[in-house]
């Protein structure tokens, strides 16, 4: 349903505003939409329409009934797509519709800007559909059950992507298949020793011939985009295989909402803090706009919010660019006071963080920006699980800590990083995963589920290598059991003690 | 307008109770809804169905949080591990609200399908209240029924040829005067007591006894919805047995024997003494990790409760919690005993999961 009159000349101000603060976005259309919808479309990840499947069910019923309990309400949501959509609920109070108009602009501005959202698909909203379609359409031929079976095997696998590259693969890499070495070419022959010097020869010469070893490995190099490696080798239907690259394409497509989450939300609550209170907010809304944005911000002491570690982040990145507390005369000056009030004027702000909104994601946004005072500023601790008193305790408030567990729990989105290794392993064209072991247990048993749905795509048995309790592991499941072999891991027991630390 | 989500829902519903799919059933388990209720958190069961990821074992990786507390104060609140699902719904925004007692037991009543409990003491339990229902032609001032004195006074004059239509004044007199008055009601009321009964033996443990709290929890929750009033008495037992308050029932680690007979005596007694049958419902539970000291005690036990308690109660419920010694035999001679009587209510509880199934087994039936 189309926004009312009243509203849409709200947009248009706000819009004008946005604008005017350098905001850049594509066309913004807002639709008005009651509970019922807002849960249906939060259920769909944000599209009015999707392939059918139950896991969409059971969060429509997750989040009608936390709304009908009382116990959550979603206020707004925004997609990143040319033009950008995002839906108002109706029983909002105008204050509330305002804020969220204001946030919005924050987040179309970031979904067109970031570069991480540059390989997005901006027509989302067709292509979404036209997975729905031919998922349809396969479920209509082949039958609901095996389709479904097979989606579900797809997304237990759907977190096996290379998120941190910039751009979605779309077919095979072209292998070095050159075995001779190119050579410059020489019109005189005396000149050849200069143009193609021997040395130079030679080492390009070893390149060549190490390239040539690598590729007789199949992958030539890890592969951390599992599903890809799959598509492109597993046997499978061709349907299947539609299949499974529809669930890839949707997986990278919401890779960079994970990624760049406290960036995003940080950023939309910082526009909508300086629209609302510098430009569109009236004198009688001002109570409700604080509680309103105190409830956005809010922190509990278990769980860190996104929203509001990014905008006190941006609000400290401009503080401390428009002042010039950077570069070296700052960092090497050691008088507490001096630094304090340290104030060059420089108004630097605004710039820097607009760049900073287009160049950073969370993982290096957090690396380049969270400082020590800014922990202490927010009181930030780590915490671990006592096994012993059976609680979560604050562990340290030591800077270094906390940016380390900052870090690990942003890398790869808090997901194991989980790579192909060897795709004719033993020379029985079984597959060979590794997971890259930073010191914490894959959980067994989800483990296990998920290497048997690996298997059923690979249609060979499937192996893992990774780390349990301090002791290196390859497990294999050959079809009908389990079973698992130590090996050496050098860095097991160093990691694990690198993490002792921290209560495990 | 139909949304499409009702496809979805009905599919996932149908996996859910096993219709279709029963092989996925290994991978439903009750996630649970968070709410919050005065400084506790309190959860409420929702199926869900998980698929399985790579992911990190739990607990094992802590967080970052934010707030007051020193080096190893307990985090308040329920940490999450990882990150969290940051993904799917951009922009949503959560909000957790308390929920009042009343609210709760709705939600369980109704995630559980628990029928409402048709209270015994209907029948008997009876109190007079008084009602302003009535009118009557005495009374003060105060309580005059305008309305109707009206009525009558216009009947009155109509009657009497007396009313005039272009100068429509009514009067009344004295004889038209109507006033408000009381009518006796009889109210149905019934009240409840439950008498909560643990074992606190050497051999229930620390988790054992949370098993019993959230249990109890509940429980109370559901209970106190459907009465009015309602009482608890809580009894702890080894060897003997003992009353005490609500923190004392939670807190005691005893050690040694058990005599389930001593807390089924004094069970009877306070019954007996206190809650005479005509006016309470009772409900004793029981919870137990079943190892009684002797097949004697047992046999008493169960005499005690055949010849004695249940002519009493609504129902009796024996929960059993399995302990890491293993599950006693008491249950499986409650079995065989009560197998066929309906006010007997066995359940096995071995684990934190079990305790919904647990408590639908003893509210179940409506009693």
């Amino acid at each position: 349903m189309n926004i009312s009159p009243e509203l849409a000349k709200i947009q248009q101000g706000i819009e004008k505003h946005a604008k005017d603060y350098g905001l850049d976005f594509y066309e913004t259309i807002f639709e008005m939409v009651d509970y019922d919808q807002m849960n249906e479309i939060a259920a769909y990840g944000g599209f009015p329409t999707r392939y059918p499947h139950w896991r969409f069910g059971m969060e429509y019923e997750r989040l009608a009934k936390s709304y009908a309990y009382g116990l959550s309400k979603i206020y707004e949501m925004v997609i990143n797509n040319n033009p950008c959509y995002a839906y108002l609920l109706e029983s909002n109070e105008l204050v509330d519709q305002k804020i969220v108009m204001a946030h919005v602009y924050g987040h179309c501005d970031f979904f067109k800007n970031n570069q991480f959202f540059s390989h997005t698909n901006r027509k989302m909203m067709d292509e979404m559909a036209n997975h729905a379609s031919r998922v349809r359409r396969y479920i209509d031929r082949f039958g609901q059950d095996v389709v479904e079976e097979f989606i579900d095997r797809c997304l237990s696998l759907e977190n096996l992507i290379d998120r941190h590259s910039t751009a979605i693969k779309r077919r095979r890499d072209s292998l070095a298949d050159e075995t001779q070495l190119r050579l410059l070419k020489t019109e005189r022959g005396y000149m050849d020793s200069f143009i193609n010097p021997k040395d130079f020869v030679d080492e390009q010469q070893k390149k060549l011939d190490l390239d040539k070893t690598k590729s007789q490995k199949f992958p030539n190099e890890p592969e951390l985009d599992v599903l890809w490696f799959l598509m492109e080798f597993a046997p499978l239907n061709a349907w299947q295989r539609d299949v499974l690259g529809i669930i890839r394409e949707e997986a990278y497509y919401y890779s960079p909402q994970g990624m760049t989450k406290i960036m995003n939300e940080g950023w939309a609550s910082y526009w909508h803090s300086k629209l609302m209170t510098e430009k569109i907010l009236k004198d009688s809304e001002v109570v409700d706009y604080a509680d309103h944005h105190s409830g956005t911000v809010a922190t509990q002491p278990g769980k860190l919010n996104p929203y509001k570690l990014g905008i006190e982040l941006f609000k400290d990145i401009e503080d401390r660019w428009n002042k010039g507390k950077f570069g070296k005369e700052y960092d090497d000056c050691t008088d507490y006071r001096e630094k304090k009030n340290w104030n060059k004027n420089v108004g630097l702000g605004r710039q820097k963080i607009f760049e900073v909104r287009r160049n950073y994601n969370d993982v290096t946004f957090i690396d380049a920006f969270l400082t020590e005072d800014f922990c202490i500023e927010n009181k930030m601790f780590v915490y671990v699980f006592n096994r012993r008193t059976g609680q979560y305790e604050v562990n340290t408030r030591a800077f270094p800590e906390i940016k380390q567990k900052l870090l690990f729990q942003l890398t790869n989105w808090g997901q194991p990083i989980i790579k192909v290794v060897d795709g004719n392993y033993e020379n029985r064209g079984e597959l060979l995963l590794e997971h890259l072991y930073e010191g914490v247990d894959l959980q067994p048993n989800y483990m296990s589920e998920t290497m048997k749905n690996v298997s059923v795509l690979w249609g060979r048995p499937v192996a893992l290598k990774t780390v349990m309790e301090g002791q290196g592991k390859i497990y294999r499941w050959d079809g009908t059991e389990m079973k698992e072999q130590n090996y050496d891991a050098p860095n097991a027991q160093q990691v694990v003690s690198a993490f002792a630390t921290e209560g495990k | 307008m139909i949304l499409n989500i009702k496809q979805d829902h009905n599919r996932f519903r149908d996996i859910v109770k096993g219709k279709i799919r029963s092989n996925f059933k290994k991978f439903i388990s009750n996630s649970d809804m968070i709410g919050k209720r005065e400084k506790e958190f309190v959860t409420i069961p929702m199926p869900q169905i998980e698929i399985p990821h790579f992911q990190y074992g739990p607990k094992s990786s802590g967080g970052v949080g934010q707030g007051e507390g020193d080096q190893g104060s307990p985090v308040q609140g329920e940490p999450q591990d990882g990150a969290g699902q940051a993904g799917n719904a951009p922009g949503e925004h959560m909000l957790e609200v308390e929920l009042a007692f009343e609210e709760l037991a709705e939600i369980l009543g109704q995630e559980l399908q628990l029928p409402r409990i048709e209270p015994r003491g209907s029948k008997q339990i009876r109190a007079l209240k008084t009602k302003y229902t009535g009118l009557h032609n005495v009374g003060p001032d105060s309580l005059r029924h305008f309305k109707t004195t009206y009525k009558e006074a216009l009947k009155r004059q109509i009657s009497s040829g007396t009313y005039n239509p272009d100068d429509p004044r009514v009067i009344p007199v004295r004889k038209d005067m109507r006033y408000r008055s009381y009518k006796y009601a009889e109210k149905p009321e019934s009240n409840a007591v439950i008498m909560y009964m643990m074992d606190v033996s050497g051999s229930m443990g620390d988790e054992q006894k949370e098993i019993v709290r959230l249990e109890t929890f509940w429980i109370h929750t559901w209970l106190k919805s459907q009465y009015k009033e309602i009482e608890t008495r809580f009894i702890i037992h080894d060897a003997a047995a003992r009353e005490v308050d609500e923190e004392t029932f939670f807190r005691t680690r005893e050690s040694g024997g058990t005599l389930i007979s001593s807390a089924y005596n004094l069970a009877q007694k306070i019954i007996d003494e206190d809650y005479p049958i005509s006016e309470w419902n009772i409900y004793p539970f029981h919870f137990s990790d079943g190892d009684n000291w002797s097949g004697e005690d047992t046999r008493y036990c169960l005499e005690l409760l055949k010849e004695r308690m249940l002519p009493l109660v609504n129902m009796f419920c024996y929960g059993q919690v399995e302990s890491k010694y293993g599950s006693g035999q008491f249950i499986k001679d409650l079995e065989k005993d009560f197998n066929q009587d309906e006010r007997v209510i066995l359940s096995r509880i071995d684990s934190r999961d079990a305790i919904y199934q647990s408590i639908k087994d003893f509210l179940g039936k409506g009693k």
